[in-house]
């Protein structure tokens, strides 16, 4: 029975911050096919393709029949708990500090026995599923879980270092002008964050939504403009150290590619805001989380983007604004890396065309505010690095997936379609 | 074809050090320095050269021949953690049988810095990198704490069984002044002592120490005519990655080649005076008594409440107090057992000697690459005792 | 030496000395450029007014150890500015209608002010009427040609959305009608007008005929504009000199600058 956590008191401002610690990080190139079914939440493992024998640890040829052909498949992540031990004693830092900690021999239907972490509702004997998480050194970690859920599953500790559950945690909404930024303090509202920070840029012109957002429970509008770079050091300064989640949904919007529009000015603003913009916020509060990642129960532990899927693959109606969020799926790569010496994730919600006023004109399906905010929690309740919301954006990723250079034909075709 | 007309001679160990500043090199040096004095030979003598030692990074045994000024017409670097021991005598008797080599030095050594166990859990093998290092970190410890669970399980076995091991050793290694355990270990200090990973408790791990162990392999008639006690080989088997496909651990390769360790030997369990397992843990302990003829599989547990495995007792087992006792020193892990078994069957132990033994039955396990020990081997040597 | 010569020379050195006295102020009319300071804001499908940004480029550290120096952006109408005749389309065929072709001479000139403070209090969309200039007239005197009149409403105490005061119809600030502008522009022959608010015409100007009657008919005769300027219920309503150079931009529409008034000491006091 897992103990559900409370609110947690304040901090101790005489006590020095926690500096996080992580757990090894050293993997094989075949094993980083589980951190890449990780960021999505998926679990995967290596078929052989000529035999079909599932393979465990990742490897670089088939156990059985020493074939090299070994795609990563979708798993079902079923098995019997078969052996059990409480860790008292690590050589590594972080385990060190979290002892104690459960582990245990998962027997997988699949035919593969797997060392994993074990939910504090799992006890040895007991039927069990896998999910395969991030943990805090970014690498993919695998964790038994009660197969049919149990209450308060997400507090349990061991589970909560793989996840970035917006609990009890503060958090920050760049630009509360954004047509999803109601439907994203509503949503961590209900999620339970304890403060919701709302940054609002220009408040010398007004806003309809403004005053729908005051009224969402935990919500502190404060002055926030990406484009201004003493704006955002000024809100730094001001909460810096209590934005445990930062949410970056400011963008900048227009139709248009390059021949179709006569000068760079809609282009720098897009730049602007879309690559700019996060590049100051990133600035301005990537030490701070960064240095939190291990700052107690309401930790620094994420950052999300909100970009469209065609930074993938340029959509050419909106093709500035595409490249504008290729560079900005460039940069939080590098963002990633940057904050993964804390132990905070970086996760990216992709979206297709979204339902408003610069994507009027288009057929559905279109992707609702709603729909996006849902997205970010669900993401951050499982601690995804990439989320793919709506139809377009699914369909968008696998056919990249597929062949990024059909991808590209298929939206040259698109070019005159949604303008 | 056995290992006839080959021995093993001139055992030498350098007393255990919990902490050392010296590198395995110097370790390994001092070793083989000791095997020769005992031999009354020199460096030159040497043409063949097995190491095994975990601590000699950036160097093998490659780096080791000019380190030390050898010039080896055969070469190994066995890394086979605690099967080492036995991998190498069998490799050198049959290069030498061959007439690759007349004196082959088997060589195990590991320094033991603040820092080394640490560094080496956390780049062990590539699967222990990959899939079990980064849960919960525990090392082998954790892994084994997994493994016994299990055979408690399974078997019924209880933390009481796997105490009768550690106790009796500790007995044993009080009779031997280079084990780095000085005190008596009761069964309720065994059950009492502080959880390292259930159900893992502290006497149930070796202490991690420096060291090193070494023996000679030549030809019986070369041997003889120094005027060396000479212990034969009787059979060897290796295997490696056995049973892959059970779910975890509970056997072990041995099982797979015990018909031919015995009929090699010529010789049923019954002739054996006395046994040293590989000991990192009593649950391999337990498994190698099954896995080795000694009882049956699962009932480890009674043959251990049945027997006395004192060196005065009716089963002596891990007679200079094993790994358990007398600590590990790394790679030298998987020399310690064979090498006290040498002295044993040439009657040479001294203070921890069995009475009459004549024949010995050493048993090897090792390296952990993801969730059980790959290496397994065993050896029967035999000797004329004492005089 | 002429005795025309003699005098203007005489006017420079009294003109000196009573600045260093003190007897004639400097009066600064102009807002400080700030990231916050509002922008005029267009219908969205219309390229927009840049904000006015800075970046510092460094601050006596690694970027630059001696030095402290900053990058900053903005649009030529941002802040206290200038309108130049070429920022309208009634003006663009006009000679010399860029900042950087206008006679330098007429950036230093005589300065009405007409104050509108009283009406605007109440009224966010007060109109300057040619009855509120011709009774002005009949205080002060008929407006000389060629001089700037400023439309004082003390709007520049607003600050924020108080300022900007868009509503859902649009933006709410007073402003000139059209008969008022055309008075100013054909019969008193100005040389420039200027507001307090964002724009020389009132917030919801765009829907007189003409459109933005300000704009139109101030640049198409070749007339100027200043807009977001402040501190002018410290200037007397007729006496004052008004300076206001815009930065000599290539074909520039406009610029933002630093406005100053030239006043008699206390003249402002009524």
């Amino acid at each position: 029975m897992t103990t559900p956590i409370v609110p947690p008191p304040k901090k101790n401002p005489q006590k020095r911050t926690r500096v996080p610690t992580r757990p090894s990080h050293f993997r094989s190139r075949a094993a980083l096919g589980l951190a890449a079914a990780a960021a999505e939440g998926r679990f995967m493992l290596q078929t052989c393709a000529e035999c079909g024998t599932v393979q465990y640890p990742p490897r670089d040829a088939c156990t059985k029949c020493l074939s090299t052909d070994l795609p990563w498949k979708d798993i079902a992540a079923t098995g019997k708990i078969i052996a059990g031990t409480t860790v008292h004693t690590s050589t590594n830092v972080y385990f060190r500090e979290r002892m104690p900690w459960r582990i245990g021999t998962i027997r997988l239907d699949a035919g593969v026995s797997v060392m994993c972490h074990v939910h504090g509702d799992v006890q040895t004997g007991d039927n069990a599923k896998l999910i395969n998480r991030l943990d805090k050194s970014g690498q993919a970690v695998l964790l038994a879980v009660p197969a049919g859920g149990a209450p308060n599953m997400e507090d349990d500790p061991q589970m909560r270092e793989l996840t970035c559950d917006p609990k009890f945690r503060r958090v920050l909404i760049a630009d509360a002008r954004a047509p999803n930024a109601l439907a994203l303090a509503k949503a961590f509202a209900a999620a339970q964050a304890s403060i919701i920070f709302m940054g609002e840029p220009e408040g010398w012109r007004p806003y309809p939504a403004r005053k729908e957002i005051a009224k969402v429970k935990g919500v502190e509008i404060l002055p926030l403009d990406v484009t201004d770079t003493a704006s955002v050091l000024e809100l730094v300064g001001e909460i810096g150290g209590k934005t445990d989640i930062l949410v970056n949904n400011a963008r900048y919007v227009r139709p248009g590619g390059i021949i179709g529009r006569t000068d760079v000015n809609l282009a720098k603003d897009e730049m602007e805001v879309n690559y700019f913009g996060l590049m100051r916020l990133a600035q301005g509060f990537g030490p701070g989380m960064r240095a939190r990642g291990a700052d107690g129960q309401n930790s620094a532990t994420a950052w999300v983007n909100i970009l469209s899927a065609h930074a993938w693959s340029n959509m050419p109606d909106y093709g500035a604004f595409s490249a504008s969020n290729a560079a900005a799926l460039s940069l939080s790569q590098c963002l990633r890396a940057e904050l993964s010496a804390g132990g905070v994730r970086v996760m990216n919600v992709f979206t297709g065309p979204t339902e408003d006023e610069w994507h009027q004109p288009l057929p559905p399906p279109k992707v609702a505010p709603e729909a996006i905010a849902r997205a970010v929690i669900a993401g951050l309740k499982d601690g995804l690095e990439d989320v793919f919301v709506g139809d377009v954006a699914k369909d968008l990723i696998e056919r990249w997936r597929a062949g990024p250079k059909i991808l590209e034909r298929e939206m040259i075709e698109s070019l005159g379609q949604s303008s | 074809m056995g290992y006839a007309g080959v021995v093993a001679v001139a055992p030498a160990s350098v007393p255990y050090q919990r902490f050392s500043i010296e590198t395995a090199h110097w370790w390994i040096a001092r070793a083989l320095r000791e095997t020769l004095q005992r031999a009354g030979l020199a460096p030159g003598d040497v043409d063949g050269f097995s190491v095994s030692s975990f601590t000699l990074f950036p160097d093998t045994a490659v780096g080791l021949t000019q380190h030390l000024g050898l010039t080896p017409r055969w070469l190994d670097h066995i890394p086979m953690g605690g099967a080492s021991g036995v991998a190498a005598l069998r490799r050198a008797a049959r290069a030498v049988q061959c007439g690759d080599a007349n004196v082959v030095a088997c060589v195990s050594g590991d320094t033991n810095h603040v820092d080394s166990f640490r560094r080496m859990l956390s780049s062990f093998s590539r699967f222990a990198q990959d899939a079990s290092y980064p849960y919960g970190s525990g090392g082998p410890n954790a892994s084994f704490a997994l493994l016994t669970d299990y055979y408690m399980r399974a078997f019924g076995a209880t933390r009481e069984d796997f105490g009768r091991i550690c106790v009796a050793q500790r007995a044993n290694a009080l009779c031997n002044p280079h084990a780095v355990m000085k005190s008596p270990l009761t069964l309720d200090q065994y059950m009492n002592a502080r959880v390292i990973s259930d159900p893992i408790h502290l006497f149930d791990c070796v202490m991690p120490v420096a060291g090193a162990e070494a023996f000679l392999v030549m030809r019986e008639e070369d041997a003889r005519a120094a005027g060396l006690k000479c212990a034969k080989i009787l059979s060897t088997i290796e295997r490696h990655n056995a049973f892959p496909d059970d779910p975890i651990q509970m056997r072990g390769g041995w099982e797979m080649d015990l018909d031919e360790l015995y009929s090699m030997a010529g010789c049923t369990a019954d002739d054996i005076d006395l046994l040293q397992t590989y000991d990192d843990y009593p649950v391999i302990v337990m498994m190698q008594m099954e896995d080795l003829g000694f009882c049956k599989k699962g009932e480890g547990k009674e043959f251990v409440r049945a027997r006395n495995l004192t060196i005065g007792g009716d089963f002596p087992h891990n007679v200079s107090g094993g790994q358990l006792s007398a600590g590990q020193a790394g790679a030298a892990g998987g020399f310690i057992g064979l090498v006290e078994a040498i002295r044993q069957v040439t009657g040479d132990a001294g203070p921890t000697q069995v009475a009459n033994a004549r024949q010995a039955l050493v048993s090897g396990f090792g390296m952990i690459n993801y969730d059980r020990g790959v290496c397994t081997s065993a050896a029967i040597i035999a000797g004329d005792g004492q005089p | 030496m002429s005795a025309v010569e003699n005098d203007a020379a005489a006017a420079l050195g009294q003109f000196a000395l009573a600045l260093a006295g003190g007897d004639i102020e400097v009066v600064d009319l102009t807002h400080t450029l700030d990231p916050d300071f509002p922008v005029i804001i267009l219908p969205p499908e219309f390229g927009q007014c840049a904000r006015f940004r800075i970046e510092e480029i460094s601050a006596y550290d690694h970027r630059g150890p001696g030095w402290k120096w900053n990058n900053f952006t903005c649009c030529e109408h941002t802040g206290t500015h200038f309108d130049a005749p070429v920022h309208w389309v009634s003006g663009r065929d006009l000679p010399n209608n860029s900042v950087d072709t206008i006679p330098p001479e007429k950036f230093i000139g005589p300065v009405c002010v007409i104050d509108c403070s009283e009406g605007s209090k109440s009224n966010d969309d007060f109109e300057l009427t040619p009855d509120i200039i011709e009774a002005w007239e009949a205080e002060h005197g008929l407006i000389p040609a060629d001089s700037w009149v400023l439309m004082r409403t003390d709007w520049s105490k607003r600050s924020g959305a108080a300022y900007l005061n868009m509503r859902e119809d649009g933006q709410h600030s007073p402003g000139p009608t059209p008969a008022a502008v055309r008075m100013l522009v054909n019969d008193r022959h100005v040389r420039g007008f200027g507001t307090e608010t964002i724009g020389t015409d009132s917030g919801q100007a765009e829907h007189y005929t003409p459109p933005l009657p300000a704009h139109y008919y101030l640049h198409g005769a070749g007339r100027y504009g200043l807009q977001c300027l402040k501190n002018l219920d410290l200037l007397p309503p007729t006496g004052a000199m008004l300076i206001c150079a815009p930065l000599k931009i290539k074909q520039g529409t406009g610029s933002p600058l630093r406005v100053l008034a030239l006043v008699q000491k206390d003249a402002s006091i009524v």
